[in-house]
């Protein structure tokens, strides 16, 4: 399976960047890690015009800390992120996600803006970007602008990103100190894209929750906030009934696919799950 | 004369000599040969599974720079000579004794009149690259009339319906039945009775390696070279000769570094005859490299079958009688024709005593790949209808699964056992050898044991964790003929060169006959050449399928070692001066016995046996030291296994967690302890895969939905547990070596263990599993969780 | 559309020059223009791990790279394994536990698990088994594999 002829550009300006997503209108893809691109591209399922190869372009992979703020360039490797000690500290739910990302190999050349541009909602990033509340920066034609996880997966496979906008950086408030938290998937197999994923970030305060986060991905067209479940939490507590009760709104909340891995009902129904798990995990831990 | 053998090389773990490439990234894949002007191949496959080709329009593709040739179906019948009917031929002494019809409809190289499968080859592109020969066959413009898809067998039966092939007239191309007492009469009187309909999916070998064809035509010779990632270079050989109208000493066969068979490759695919004739033609060697979107959907798939069983018992759980009747769905071809599903209908009551048995089978053509052979072959389709079946009888009686198979298991003091049917070899089955009830009490203690796990389970229970014990046992007829053939020679450096007609996919055959000829020899496995999978190391040969190379490659070099050493004692004899009685060979020579330093090497023997003026040899002999003899035995010898698995099944998730999985495994004496145990894990990981992740599935209009390793789900190290072996070993009475066959082995019992041990942790939950594959949906869906 | 790009490259600390089109892959590359074809393509949807080599030191899969991603580029593929003919204590390992049947996934094998013991040198069963996940074989049920990396882990520990 060979691809089919497509022009190669490697770019080693931003502005250099987007004049070519310009030039191509939609007919050229940006190439980051290449994990789920060149697979495609492989199998004809993508033919692009043309590849803007962003992996020569310099200043596009950092990590760094600005006040309260974790700020990583769009071609940071996945990998990169997984060993990175800012990252480790300040966002420990983003590193064992990351854990759960393929396997190594793959994290070698994966990227964090590649996967969250490509918005598979089965990948574990996107449900990060939603949980933790991040935000990334795209440059076009007009400039740059922000754009809220919230308002970013738009359907399936489909981002507010323009065919002109490169995805450059991804901002990620640092998680509290003292935030519980913690990730359940349910795979096929161990590096698999998720069937059901669950995260959860809480801030509690004894028995009170002062405030939760929950997303999920794997379930529906794109990564989805549980907010129902976070306002169980918020206004009930984290008892056992609680969480039972929030695990329940999560599974109303969601809209399930059906495909070979599992049926709409089943995804529903490992969302009202791993909801309870992640939530319980999240609780018992102690907070880092 | 014996060898004095200080060192036996037989039963040791020796390491692979195989290995020394392979490990330094010095194998020879057919995808790494490379000739000069060599053309790569890429086909044109039918996007639909059942359409008439009303137009196959290359003139697009035909212009692309870079292309050399297309073809398509039409103008290719008129360049070749009929295909001959060359299915694997059953002896006449199955044909007459077993009631059977069978239709084998030819696959033509390529499709004409009709497709009959997603995948099935259209046209075919040379280029020089396969990048171009892609970009060419893209723009093949190829017209079908869609036909109504022929997707379930079942419905496939039925008259009126649409046929695959339509001058057979019916879609059951193959049918026998089998029966031995009285079934009827011993169902009628049992006081117990039991039905369930037993389905065991579509899943294959997959190996890593897809398939691949090298074909190169030599002009001063009339003489074909064909590389083929294949496991029966003989078979080829003749085939391709056919196609050719070459003699077949002027069409040669290698394979070269097989990365996995499994069954797979155990026959010849069009692309095998395609490529050397397109070769020739061109005038340029010609490369095809299955990619492995192909392989998924044009490689054969395997098991697919449907039973209908009945089972009559009493109330001790003894078996008195079974009916099965099964459909097998083969796909669009039939390449191996009936043995897969004869397998699975001797196979059937494994070890067990079952006096009175009736099974009838139908083959089935659909609009899918079509199936052959896969590790197991028949047998794990059998075995989990079999060992569910023992399961539900422990069920309705509230007696233990292990106690039912105790109960009905043939002792080993019965052996040799009589079963009472033929084999399909067309011999009666017997069981040579083998203690059953031993195997069965080995593997249940290797997991602990039923009393100390039925007092986890419970405890277990009551936390709200559901484990669960399963047992899936089996027998195997092994080492099958009709033949196999070695040379066995003595090189004038006194070291030895064996040719066979045996095929290596990565089971260490290098290693293992070096072993074996190395103890027949008296000289170290170093000092051994193994020629496999030439057909220019020996003429005739079979090939490797269905457990048989150890067993039928072992004694053709022992009979043809025989003949050998006599010729080799004699000319010692007349070098040393004494008789024949006196002497052994020993340390790669020939010695007098108890006078170790009067002896004379090999080396020495081969020299004075060589044609010429002043040969050593006695008078009236011929020259040479090179004997080839064709061992056929006389019919299969009997392993048997018994898997024994413990689970934990998440029941809100579906998970399946093999606590422990133990295989205590009886093949005869053992060549290489180390070898033997990576065929049995190898075996054992792909029959878990088979029953929890595997599975080629269609849609309605069969569209093949499983076309990438992303839905064709492979195991991988999280998923496949370690396991503890257990060796038990009955020497085979039936060959020279005491050997029986170990490749398949493996693949047969997880299904059924895994299977038991589901339903056994679900047990409260009264849940059957009687068909595969066992899915997280299906158990959570079975606990009543949503 | 498609001019052929230069490409330099080190190779198992050899220099390489070559050309390529913008889409061949980097496995084609390697194994047909170099002509180290150790390194396999399993599946070109890199799902199998066959072609997995040392992409700047870390372990990636060949067949969904460009040819043209690897310049500048240091590779080592499982030629570049032994140092001075011998061989590096992971082949000795496998060989030892006979963790090869076909050797088809064994380059990716080999390739894994060098970059997975420079991460965690001194991994427990469970880490090797989903560590290994990465890279699929078919022949050996992955028990010896898992024994072969966890024998080459201690031996390379004890080096210095």
């Amino acid at each position: 399976m060979k691809p089919a002829k497509f022009a190669y550009h490697a770019p080693s300006s931003l502005d250099e960047a987007v004049s070519l997503l310009q030039r191509y209108a939609g007919e050229a893809r940006v190439l980051a890690g290449g994990q789920s691109l060149i697979p495609m591209m492989n199998f004809r399922i993508a033919a692009p015009a043309a590849l803007v190869d962003l992996n020569r372009m310099p200043d596009l992979d950092y990590i760094r800390q600005e006040g309260g703020v974790v700020r990583i360039g769009a071609m940071t490797r996945q990998r990169k992120l997984e060993f990175s000690p800012v990252i480790a500290e300040r966002l420990p739910l983003l590193r064992d996600a990351i854990k759960l990302v393929g396997h190594l190999p793959t994290r070698s050349r994966g990227t964090i803006g590649g996967s969250l541009a490509h918005a598979d909602p089965a990948a574990e990033l996107p449900m990060m970007l939603q949980v933790l509340e991040g935000e990334v920066v795209a440059r076009g034609p007009a400039g740059e602008r922000v754009i809220k996880a919230g308002e970013f997966f738009r359907s399936l496979l489909t981002t507010a990103l323009t065919a002109e906008e490169i995805l450059i950086e991804v901002r990620f408030p640092a998680m509290p100190a003292g935030a519980r938290y913690a990730v359940e998937e349910f795979a096929r197999r161990h590096g698999d894209f998720a069937i059901c994923a669950v995260a959860a970030v809480l801030q509690c305060d004894g028995n009170r929750c002062t405030k939760a986060r929950l997303a999920t991905g794997g379930t529906g067209p794109v990564p989805l906030r549980l907010e129902a479940a976070e306002a169980v939490l918020e206004q009930k507590g984290l008892s056992e009934a609680a969480v039972e009760e929030a695990a329940e709104a999560a599974a109303r909340a969601v809209e399930p696919m059906a495909d070979q891995n599992g049926s709409a009902e089943f995804r529903r129904h490992l969302s009202r799950v791993l909801t309870g798990r992640v939530l319980r995990k999240a609780i018992e831990e102690k907070s880092r | 004369m014996s060898a004095a053998r200080p060192d036996r090389f037989v039963g040791q773990p020796i390491l692979r000599r195989e290995d020394h490439r392979l490990l330094r990234g010095q194998g020879q894949y057919v995808a790494d040969l490379v000739l000069p002007r060599m053309l790569h191949a890429a086909f044109v496959r039918s996007p639909m599974a059942h359409a008439r080709i009303k137009s196959v329009d290359l003139a697009r593709a035909k212009a692309v720079p870079g292309v050399a040739l297309a073809l398509a179906g039409a103008e290719l019948m008129r360049l070749l000579p009929p295909v001959p009917d060359t299915q694997l031929s059953l002896p006449a002494k199955w044909k007459t004794t077993v009631q059977h019809k069978i239709h084998n409809p030819q696959q033509p190289l390529l499709a004409t009149d009709k497709v009959r499968h997603v995948g099935e080859a259209i046209a075919v592109i040379l280029a020089e690259s396969r990048y171009v020969a892609e970009d060419a066959a893209e723009l093949v413009d190829v017209e079908l009339e869609t036909l109504p898809a022929v997707i379930d067998a079942e419905q496939a039966v039925k008259p009126g319906g649409t046929l695959v092939h339509e001058q057979l007239g019916t879609n059951v191309i193959g049918e026998f039945a089998i029966a031995k007492g009285d079934v009827e009469g011993a169902m009628a009187r049992a006081p117990h009775r039991l039905k369930r309909r037993f389905y065991h999916h579509r899943y294959s070998g997959v190996p890593m390696e897809c398939r691949g064809v090298l074909g190169v035509y030599d002009q001063r010779t009339d003489s074909m070279t064909i590389w083929s990632s294949t496991q029966v270079v003989h078979w080829l050989r003749r085939e391709a000769s056919g196609i050719l109208d070459l003699p077949e000493g002027r069409v040669r066969v290698v394979a070269p570094d097989v990365g996995g068979g499994f069954g797979v490759k155990g026959h010849v695919y069009p692309e095998d005859l395609l490529i050397p004739f397109l070769a020739r033609r061109v005038g340029r060697p010609v490369r095809w490299i299955e990619d492995r979107h192909e392989h998924l959907m044009c490689s054969t798939h395997s098991r697919d079958q449907t039973h209908e069983l009945e089972v009559g018992f009493d109330g001790e759980g003894r078996i008195l009688a079974i009916r099965d009747r099964f459909i097998a769905d083969c796909g669009a071809w039939n390449p191996i024709g009936i043995g897969v599903v004869y397998n699975s209908a001797v196979h059937l009551t494994g070890p067990y005593k079952v006096d009175n048995l009736a099974v009838s089978a139908r083959v089935v053509s659909t609009n899918k790949v079509p199936s052959a052979p896969y590790r197991g072959a028949g047998r794990p389709e059998a075995s989990f209808a079999m060992e569910r079946t023992i399961d539900l009888i422990a069920a309705t009686l509230g007696i233990e699964p292990a106690e039912i198979r105790r109960r009905n298991m043939i002792p080993g003091s019965a052996m040799p056992y009589r079963i009472g049917l033929p084999y399909r070899d067309g011999e009666p089955i017997v069981y040579d050898s083998g203690d059953f009830p031993a195997g069965l009490e080995k593997a249940v203690a290797a997991v602990g044991g039923v009393a100390a796990f039925r007092e986890r389970q419970r405890a277990a229970r009551e936390k709200g964790r559901y484990l669960g014990l399963g047992i899936g046992c089996y027998t195997e007829g092994t080492g099958v003929g009709p033949f196999e053939g070695a040379s066995v020679r003595i090189e004038p450096n006194g070291k030895l060169h064996v040719a066979g007609g045996a095929c290596a996919q990565g089971q260490g055959m290098e290693t293992i006959f070096a072993q074996i000829v190395a103890d027949a020899w008296a000289v170290k496995p170093e000092d051994v050449t193994i020629q496999l999978a030439d057909t220019a190391g020996i003429a005739i040969g079979f090939g490797t399928m269905a457990s048989r190379s150890t067993v039928t490659l072992s004694g053709a070099i022992h009979y043809a070692s025989d003949k050998l050493r006599k010729k080799v004692l004699s000319i010692a004899a007349q070098l040393l001066e004494c008789a024949v009685v006196d002497l052994e060979l020993r340390d790669g020579g020939v010695s007098i016995v108890g006078v170790p330093e009067r002896r004379v090497s090999l080396a020495q023997v081969a020299r004075a046996a060589r044609p010429g003026w002043d040969h050593g040899r006695p008078a009236g002999m011929d020259p040479g030291l090179e004997e080839t003899h064709y061992f056929e035995p006389q019919t299969v010898t009997w392993t048997n296994a018994t898997h024994a698995a413990i689970v934990e099944v998440d029941i809100q998730t579906g998970r399946v967690k093999i606590e422990k999985y133990a295989i205590a495994h009886d093949c005869g004496v053992v060549v290489n302890p180390l070898l033997l145990e990576g065929q049995i894990v190898g075996g054992a990981a792909q029959g878990l895969g088979g029953i929890l992740m595997e599975g080629y599935t269609y849609d309605a209009e069969g569209q093949l939905l499983t076309g990438s390793l992303m839905d064709y789900l492979l195991p991988t190290a999280s998923d496949i547990p370690d396991m503890e072996l257990i060796h038990l070993e009955s020497p085979s009475p039936l060959n020279p070596l005491g050997v029986k066959g170990v490749g398949e082995g493996g693949a047969i019992a997880p299904p059924a263990a895994i299977a038991n041990a589901i339903c056994d942790a679900l047990a409260p939950f009264k849940v059957e599993f009687n068909q595969t594959p066992i899915t997280p949906e299906q158990i959570v869906r079975a606990a009543k969780q949503f | 559309m498609s001019d052929l790009i230069d490409i330099r490259l080190t190779v198992n600390g050899v220099a390489h020059e070559g050309r390529a089109e913008p889409r061949r892959l980097l496995v084609d590359f390697l194994r047909e223009d170099l002509g180290l074809t150790g390194t396999h393509a399993g599946c070109e949807h890199g799902i199998c791990g066959a072609c997995t080599v040392l992409f700047n030191g870390e372990a990636a899969r060949s067949c969904i790279m460009l040819a043209v991603q690897a310049n500048g580029a240091e590779i080592r593929t499982i030629e570049g394994l032994t140092e001075d003919g011998r061989l590096h204590p992971l082949q000795e390992a496998f060989h030892r536990e006979h963790g090869l049947q076909c050797g088809f996934c064994t380059p990716g094998m080999l390739i894994a698990a060098l970059d997975f013991l420079r991460v965690n040198p001194s991994p427990s069963e469970e880490e090797i088994r989903e560590a290994m996940s990465a890279v699929i074989c078919r022949c050996t049920g992955y028990r010896n594999i898992v024994r072969a990396v966890a024998s080459a882990a201690q031996k390379m520990q004890v080096k210095p």
